[in-house]
């Protein structure tokens, strides 16, 4: 198999699985369940994510892999994501298989949607050449729409679509302006030249200029404060399971296109960027715990702790390199973990039609699911970072690295926003567990968890169970991840 | 000859009037084109500075970025046609049922 084939490899077979599900979904006859499309699916993402497992292989034997005239590099740190997007997309595909209670004609479209965006985060993670990633950016964006508003024909739906894509192309313009700055700085729009050329750029006012376009771009993209306001009313109106896909995996890409970005093609500016990165992690962190705590909504509660959540993952960034990827890469996986599972157990419970939507209506839950009123409070706790949990860990590893590199007030400043989380967290598991009342969940008919769910709900349980509990084999993989820069050649400016 | 420099005002002034619009206008039709806007403001900003490293780099990501606007526009034409059949109006302070 040629280099090229080799390093596309979990994309292609993503991409051919998501082209046969969008072929056979006319052929099937309408009425008919969409189901064996689903299956397809899933056997696409099983495959991706074996293929990635491969390249893993054939990186630790060969070194890394660059292909397409080095713009696609795949090294520990993108088979990581190709991992861990590919685990997100499986376990989401399991746990909306049974997500459409009447038989949709066009449910197909649903896998082959989630597919499409998977090869668009895979191609950002894998990427060292700004073109790629802005062109993964778009894949990826573009399938997201399109499932924000999957359940269409209600209001709320259309709204939240409508939103996300005004709102995601604003934020592209602006990531799409600093790479065209970067380029005027540097004359290249690969990770390696524009490190070399930013040694010797003439004009550093506008390279700093970019970097903060394209902060405020992927800021967008992974719902940091201030740049976070599509974010409650996407997830609000988005069909859960897709919440629960793009609350994790799209921010997980365009986290390691950030670190790429930051730590392997702008080091020379890092003491003004950092300077950002602390300003937006300290917003997110305080605006979105501050944000969840007057929320009645539960989608919208867990749409203001992702926010927060992304303020505790821009912590990471102001460790060292290795610091930082290493705590980035763990938070992202145990996040994807619990915050995938949180959502897959509220699909679980309110279904297609969505009745169960505020806290008010999940008082007394635990009375009639007592199974699955367990497993949302272990998200929850997971969610709050209380040891035995994956977010504890996770935290602890983030704000550790943040201490040794001497950004101590930060860690304050995180560690109390952990406190105020409690609150918010705390009450919705107070509910569950306190007396029903009269128009509760406890008088809603119970939706059966079928078994592809179940074995989707016990995943993302064992991984968040695990990444707490064994947390050191996870960290061994991602303290090896720091991406290199492949060799660069600065351009010589050739100005008229 | 025009210097680059010129082009380069032009693309930030255009730029930030697709900001301005996209801020201030309430039609979601006239919003989404203050984003086209912004992406063209791009579009030259790039041209001009592969004119002026002398590659065609620049000009070839011009390319993608016409050909993603476009699969951008189709999605985005198809989400306003779902919103308006539900909603029937373009405003966007009408569009106002995801609130707390």
């Amino acid at each position: 198999m040629s280099t090229n084939l080799l390093a596309l490899l979990p994309e292609l077979v993503l991409t051919i699985t998501g082209v046969l599900v969008m072929v056979l979904e006319p052929v099937i006859p309408a009425g008919k369940s969409r189901k064996p499309l689903g299956w397809l699916a899933i056997l696409g993402s099983l495959l991706s994510g074996l293929a990635a497992f491969y390249q893993l292989q054939i990186v630790n034997a060969q070194g890394t892999l660059t292909a397409f005239y080095s713009t696609i590099q795949i090294d520990p740190f993108s088979i990581f994501f190709h991992l861990l997007i590919a685990a997100v997309v499986l376990v989401t595909l399991l746990g909306s298989l049974d997500y459409f209670e009447s038989p949709i004609t066009h449910a197909g479209e649903y896998f082959a949607l989630v597919l499409f965006g998977a090869v668009g985060m895979m191609f950002m993670t894998s990427s060292v050449e700004l073109l790629m990633v802005f062109i993964g950016l778009e894949i990826s964006s573009i399938s997201t729409y399109i499932l924000a508003g999957f359940r269409k024909g209600r209001a709320t739906a259309s709204e939240s679509s409508i939103k996300y894509f005004l709102l995601g192309s604003f934020a592209t313009a602006f990531f799409l302006y600093g790479v065209a700055l970067i380029y005027g700085a540097t004359g290249s729009t690969s990770i390696g030249p524009i490190a070399a050329g930013l040694a010797i750029t003439r004009t550093p006012t506008m390279a700093i200029l970019a970097v903060a376009m394209v902060l405020i771009g992927l800021g967008f993209k992974v719902s940091a404060a201030p740049f976070h306001v599509w974010t409650p009313d996407v997830y609000q109106g988005a069909p859960a399971p897709v919440v629960g896909l793009m609350s994790t995996a799209p921010k997980a890409a365009a986290f390691a296109v950030l670190l790429r970005f930051l730590f392997n093609g702008t080091p020379m500016l890092h003491g003004h960027w950092i300077l950002l990165i602390e300003i937006l992690a300290v917003a997110s962190m305080c605006l979105g715990n501050l944000g969840a705590l007057k929320q009645h909504d539960v989608k919208r509660l867990l749409a203001y702790s992702s926010i927060a959540h992304a303020g505790y993952l821009l912590v990471a960034f102001t460790g060292t390199h290795q610091n930082a990827v290493a705590g980035a890469c763990f938070y992202t996986a145990t996040y994807a973990a619990m915050n995938v599972g949180a959502f897959l157990v509220l699909s679980q419970l309110s279904g297609f039609s969505e009745r169960i939507r505020s806290i008010e209506d999940f008082t007394g839950l635990a009375l009639k699911r007592p199974g699955m009123s367990a497993l949302l409070g272990f998200f929850l706790l997971s969610l709050i970072g209380i040891p035995f949990t994956g977010g504890f860990f996770g935290k602890f590893y983030v704000f550790s690295g943040a201490l040794q590199n001497g950004h101590v007030w930060l860690g304050i400043v995180g560690l109390a926003n952990s406190g105020v989380a409690c609150f918010y967290y705390l009450r919705l598991l107070a509910a569950i567990y306190s007396r029903p009342t009269s128009d509760s969940v406890a008088y809603i008919p119970v939706r059966k968890v079928t078994a592809p769910a179940a074995v989707a709900l016990a995943a993302t349980a064992l991984a968040t169970l695990g990444l707490g509990i064994l947390p050191n084999k996870l960290v061994h993989l991602v303290e090896r991840a720091t991406p290199t820069t492949t060799a660069a050649v600065a351009v010589q400016p050739t100005q008229q | 000859m025009v210097p680059t420099s010129y082009y380069l005002i032009l693309g930030a002034v255009l730029f930030c009037i697709g900001i301005a619009s996209f801020l201030i206008r309430r039609n979601i039709i006239t919003i989404f084109m203050s984003i086209e806007l912004m992406l063209n403001a791009v579009n030259l900003t790039f041209v001009a500075f592969a004119h002026m490293w002398g590659q065609v780099a620049g000009q070839i990501f011009v390319f993608f970025v016409m050909v993603v606007a476009a699969a951008e526009a189709a999605v985005g034409l198809a989400i306003i046609i779902a919103l308006f059949r539900v909603r029937q109006t373009l405003n966007v302070d009408q569009v106002n049922l995801l609130k707390n």
